[in-house]
């Protein structure tokens, strides 16, 4: 257990004096300091005023970024430093590769929430000091929904850096993943349903078995619980989970993609050549 | 104490280690010589059970890869080439200590040996060292716990000349308690260091030989050299080896360490026309002590 906090301690170390951790901490801190400077707190949607229109807005904002954001620098950092001959070193110490493994996981997973995490409740904080009512259900919602988004990004990103040799290709598969998610977005398979080739129920379930979509769904389900602007999709999603039974499934299930990723991304680290 | 047994790697169907077998006993210091894709960098990776295989390599009865922790705990490694860690010198040092069970006050005093200040260097990134300061820095911490075998990949390369002698001084220290395992493209390098050569080309072992040499690994000479006039090129190469003008440039006077003789007398050998006279003598083993 100790070499596990050691390793994850090193790892948020070399992240935090890393370039891409300075850009990912301006890019969700900005985000939320243009929200407020474009006075979002004040403006109007769907009955939204307030932090609650921020936090939408920064959530959606969130869901378009944090994926590509979390698998493309976790593949770039990991297959870079296994290219760069730093596994080949720190691996020449006696540390454990399980503990090596999910210590550098759980750093960088410190590593990636945080920011997106303070800069929310940044928000949050500034909303009190001006005043202004910070709905706390919805931030403990949103904070656990980034917070699930982030674990399964980055165990995809790990799975991927493990099975790719070089950053190049690491980087490509990252992107090809991504794009794929964003292909079977609700939009996608609605046309494909409206042409007939398949059934509702299955297009209903690739899209629920996509873990942007479920993030997607379970955002929109905050300001919208039935859903309306999905059209039927919605009945099929309401009747198999409920309104409840959904947000709480939102939140399992891309941790639960994300562990499975990372399980197998440590069997294949494990059986593999390690630098 | 180290056996690789039918040793065999392959990279996409390339046989990168064919068949390796080798013994290597406590107290062997070995030089692991050849080219450029040779496979020594290969079988190193093996030895630290980072690299799967065919057949069996084993460390005092325990495979690195099954008895990971086991067997690298009783391995210290220094790279050919520094990994380009950002973190902090003294966040390094404290981790593989920590790691190693090893007070990190042992890798210091041994980088302060070979002439580290790491006060001044403790919360510096480790990736904006220099050259030098890396390789010293690496050592440290491969020397500064209890390790049985010592891998070394052109260890002394980026070393001055001083730091080099107390390089040699600290593998002598270890002669009786470790195995030592040390790569390089060239002989010359490391010849003085070991007491076996293994060369290999190809993916396997093509010579294993003793190597007789009865000067130790701390020993110190008092080298006297006149040339037949002053050159520019030969003084540059004579100081960088500390070396004093004695008179306008033709007297010079140094000392070089044992291990060190042949690499000196290699780079004299390329103002061979200009050497009149040399003289090497062996110092007193108090002398080099003190």
């Amino acid at each position: 257990m100790n070499h596990l906090w050691l390793t994850a301690k090193l790892d948020i170390v070399e992240s935090l004096r890393a370039r891409w951790f300075l850009i990912y901490s301006i890019v969700f801190g900005g985000i939320v300091a243009l929200l407020f400077a474009f006075g979002l707190t004040e403006s109007r949607v769907l009955g939204f005023i307030g932090l609650s229109r921020l936090l939408v807005t920064y959530i959606q904002l969130a869901m378009a970024i944090l994926p590509i954001f979390v698998l493309i620098t976790t593949v770039r950092s990991v297959a870079g430093d296994r290219e760069a001959g730093v596994f080949e070193y720190l691996l020449s110490l006696p540390v454990g590769l399980a503990a090596w493994f999910w210590g550098k996981i759980i750093g960088r997973y410190i590593t990636i929430f945080l920011p997106v995490f303070v800069a929310m409740l940044g928000a949050a904080l500034w909303g009190m000091i001006q005043g202004i009512e910070v709905p706390w259900d919805m931030f403990i919602y949103y904070t656990g929904l980034l917070a699930a988004m982030g674990w399964c990004f980055l165990g995809i990103g790990m799975l991927i850096s493990t099975l790719a040799r070089s950053t190049d290709v690491a980087q490509g598969s990252a992107f090809m993943v991504w794009l794929t998610m964003l292909l079977f977005l609700d939009l996608i398979l609605l046309g494909v349903m409206i042409q007939g080739r398949i059934a509702p129920e299955l297009a209903v379930t690739l899209a629920l078995a996509n873990p942007l979509q479920v993030f997607r769904t379970a955002a929109l389900a905050m300001f919208d619980p039935q859903l309306i602007v999905l059209g039927p999709s919605a009945y099929v999603i309401l009747d198999l989970f409920g309104a409840t039974g959904f947000k709480f499934y939102a939140l399992v299930y891309p941790v639960l993609v994300g562990t499975l990723a990372a399980g197998i991304g440590f069997l294949t680290f494990r059986k593999s050549d390690l630098p | 104490m180290i056996r690789f047994q039918g040793v065999t790697k392959l990279f996409k169907r390339h046989r990168v280690l064919d068949g390796i077998d080798l013994d290597i006993a406590l107290g062997e210091r070995i030089a692991l010589i050849g080219s450029n894709g040779a496979g020594k960098t290969t079988l190193i990776r093996c030895l630290l059970g980072e690299y799967t295989f065919g057949g069996e390599v084993s460390i005092e009865g325990q495979s690195p890869r099954a008895d990971r922790t086991s067997v690298l705990g009783k391995i210290g490694f220094v790279p050919q080439l520094p990994p380009p860690l950002k973190m902090p010198v003294g966040q390094l040092v404290d981790f593989a200590a920590a790691l190693c069970g090893t007070d990190p006050k042992r890798m210091h005093d041994i980088a302060a040996r070979l002439g580290l200040d790491m006060q001044e260097i403790l919360s510096r990134p480790f990736n904006r060292l220099s050259g030098g300061m890396k390789q010293k820095l690496l050592i440290a911490v491969a020397l500064g716990r209890d390790a049985k075998v010592l891998v070394m990949d052109e260890p002394a390369a980026n070393l001055d000349p001083d730091a080099r002698h107390i390089f040699f001084q600290l593998l002598a220290e270890r002669l009786e308690t470790t195995t030592m395992l040390i790569s390089s493209h060239r002989l010359d390098e490391v010849a003085p260091l070991v007491n076996r050569v293994i060369e290999m080309d190809m993916g396997k072992v093509v010579l294993d030989d003793r190597v007789a040499d009865d000067t130790g690994l701390a020993s110190l000479y008092n080298v006297h050299l006149t040339l037949t006039r002053p050159d520019a090129a030969i003084a540059k190469a004579l100081g960088a080896w500390s070396f004093a003008d004695r008179r306008d440039g033709v007297e010079w006077h140094g000392q070089v360490p044992g291990p060190d003789r042949l690499r000196f007398l290699g780079m004299i050998s390329r103002y061979v026309g200009l050497v009149a006279r040399i003289e090497m003598a062996e110092l007193p083993e108090n002398l080099v002590l003190q």
